[in-house]
């Protein structure tokens, strides 16, 4: 964030998030997803430290919340994130070759982002979309089933996207 | 066709919006709950005999009756908190719950506010279900502005991506702003949970059953379900069966009616091989115990749990050294590293079960295995610790061919 019009904007929000609890530091999470927003799906430094700010807690309580869950990013990611869920119900109907389709198609192994900065792949834990699998989810949106192909066209209209 | 409780009504009309589901008689609960004194709600859902369907199904009624009533706490506040952490692999219910009857659900927090005098609900939601987060937040805010609440306030916390963030303390401590990590216990949380303060955690399915049981009354609800444990419960299917999805049916129901008349059985050709019947954290069950009723006591005699109904099936072409080693990755990473077994032995019996499963384990490996398991067990801070060695244990004890197999013939 550069400006101190951007800052005074995001200070309004955290406010907004801290008054919805009985205690404001409930709302470390909610604003670290929104900052996270802000950054472009990941949390660098500054990010943490406008956290810290806003939420008035030290920048190594930030740290600790944010390091703590799967969903806060302390390393950049792509554009779009797809996951691909690998636990047992998924892994029993099939997931490893949804898996090797994207890596086919992405050209890139589990856990990294293509070099065009689009994509980002990871495999992840349960959805809780067992009973619908393998369940794969691009940018938070789930697609249940999945089949490995169908992984072209997710493919295209991601990179089309 | 059994009598749905929690799911009911939502074929064929959309329950998401408040005047399909005021057509249903919807809410009508609530206002008879407001009617009657707050110990007389948890009289009433004592007398249902309803449990917890989160896990330990523990009776919600007693639960209620730990909270201290408001006469009894100087004045000071009082909290409900639904669990909708949902993260136990094969469990996907709750979401079901939330996407198809948000109303039911929140009226039955406002129930259980009204039976404990809250002025908070929260609603802690895995922060993966974005989609079910906003059908909850739309119910959320159209019941609002139809002056359901009352002086109620309703709140969704949104989750980050942690399973341990299920189990009840975890979840506090996340709800309060801090990592996820599970409190020592006592207290309990009805004497003191969020910000220390009494406070009633309940699954999303145990509140959505809520309604039903105040519009039928107990005794008609208890006519549904096991005699150890009435009503209906939304059993999650998945793995290799045919027709894998959810299916509400009451309580007691036998693993093959599920799994052969409603689930259609493996596919041609393939052959049943096991059966977990809890969630990835139970022990596993063989073929010859498909005549178990899945009740929380059937289920418990028979050696496992029914913990978040979610049944998994496993046919023939599955390995259990893998699924093992699958599961136990599963722990290992969600392990809050708060405990030493815990977090050491997890990560111990990955490394084990990688090198059995490549076939490059001896037979002292997978003997360690088994005195891992014994180390982790009862000796952790929560039960994530046991979940992790119940998967484990039970494949590496019912298949244990397989596992010698692995290690006798290096594969
Ligand atoms: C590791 C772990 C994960 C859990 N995950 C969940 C969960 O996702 N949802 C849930 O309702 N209960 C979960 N539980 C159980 C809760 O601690 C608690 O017992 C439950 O929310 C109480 O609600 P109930 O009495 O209505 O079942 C978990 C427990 C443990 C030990
Ligand atoms: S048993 Fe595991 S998850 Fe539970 S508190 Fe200990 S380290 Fe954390
Ligand atoms: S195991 Fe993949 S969604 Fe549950």
């Amino acid at each position: 964030m550069k400006s101190a019009e951007n800052a005074a904007h995001f200070q309004r929000e955290i406010d907004r998030l801290k008054s919805r609890y009985p205690h404001p530091r409930s709302a470390v999470m909610a604003a670290l997803r929104l900052a996270q927003e802000n950054h472009g799906g990941w949390l660098p430094p500054e990010a943490l430290r406008e956290v810290a700010d806003a939420m008035d807690v030290t920048p190594a309580h930030a740290q600790a919340v944010a390091s703590f869950y799967d969903m806060f990013n302390l390393q950049p990611v792509g554009r779009h994130i797809v996951e691909v869920c690998t636990n047992l119900s998924c892994a029993l109907v099939g997931a490893q070759q949804v898996v090797e389709a994207f890596e086919e198609q992405l050209g890139i192994p589990p856990g990294e982002t293509s070099d065009d900065g689009e994509v980002t792949f990871r495999l992840i834990e349960c959805a809780g979309g067992c009973g619908y699998a393998p369940v794969v989810a691009v940018d938070n949106r789930y697609r249940e089933p999945t089949r490995p192909e169908d992984v072209t066209a997710i493919v295209e209209a991601i990179r089309g996207g | 066709m059994a009598e749905l409780t929690v799911l009911k009504g939502a074929e064929g009309r959309d329950l998401t919006r408040l005047d399909e589901y005021r057509a249903i008689g919807g809410y009508s609960a609530l206002e008879r709950a407001r009617g009657m004194a707050p110990q007389e709600v948890i009289d009433v859902i004592n007398e249902a005999e309803l449990r917890g369907r989160g896990g330990a199904g523990f009776p919600m009624g007693r639960k209620l009756s730990l909270v201290p009533p408001a006469e009894k706490r100087n004045g000071g506040p009082a909290y409900v908190v639904a669990n909708a952490d949902e993260s136990e692999p094969g469990a996907f219910k709750d979401r079901e719950i939330m996407r198809l009857v948000p109303h039911r659900f929140i009226e039955g927090c406002l129930i259980a506010a009204h039976a404990i005098q809250a002025k908070n609900v929260f609603i802690y939601i895995r922060g993966e279900y974005l989609a079910e987060y906003l059908v909850l937040e739309a119910a959320i805010e159209e019941a609002r502005l139809a002056e359901i609440f009352g002086d109620v306030d309703v709140l969704v916390h949104r989750g980050a991506g942690a399973y341990i963030c299920g189990e009840e303390s975890a979840l506090l401590e996340s709800l309060e702003g801090d990592r996820g990590q599970p409190r020592p216990r006592p207290p309990f949380p009805p004497v003191a949970g969020l910000y220390m303060q009494p406070t009633l955690v309940n699954n999303v399915q145990t509140i959505a059953s809520v309604p039903a049981i105040l519009e039928m009354g107990p005794e008609r609800y208890k006519e549904l379900g096991a005699e150890s444990a009435p009503g209906t419960v939304v059993y999650s299917l998945s793995g290799n069966v045919d027709r894998p999805g959810n299916y509400e049916l009451p309580l007691g129901t036998t693993l093959r009616e599920l799994i052969f008349e409603h689930g259609h059985g493996v596919a041609e050709g393939r052959a049943l091989k096991a059966i977990i019947p809890g969630g990835s954290s139970v022990p596993v069950f063989t073929p010859d115990q498909l005549d178990v009723a899945l009740d929380f006591d059937a289920v418990q005699a028979a050696g496992s749990y029914l913990g978040s109904a979610a049944i998994i099936v496993v046919d023939d072409r599955a390995c259990m050294v893998q699924l093992a080693l699958r599961a136990e990755k599963f722990y290992m990473h969600e392990s809050c590293g708060k405990c030493t077994p815990c977090r050491e032995g997890t990560r111990w019996l990955v490394q084990l079960l990688e090198k059995i499963e490549a076939g490059d384990g001896t037979q002292a490996d997978l003997d360690l295995v088994t005195t891992v398991c014994d180390r982790i067990e009862g000796k952790s801070l929560c039960a994530l610790g046991d979940f992790a060695v119940w998967c484990v244990g039970s494949y590496a004890e019912k298949f244990r061919d397989e596992f010698q197999q692995h290690v006798d013939e290096g594969r």
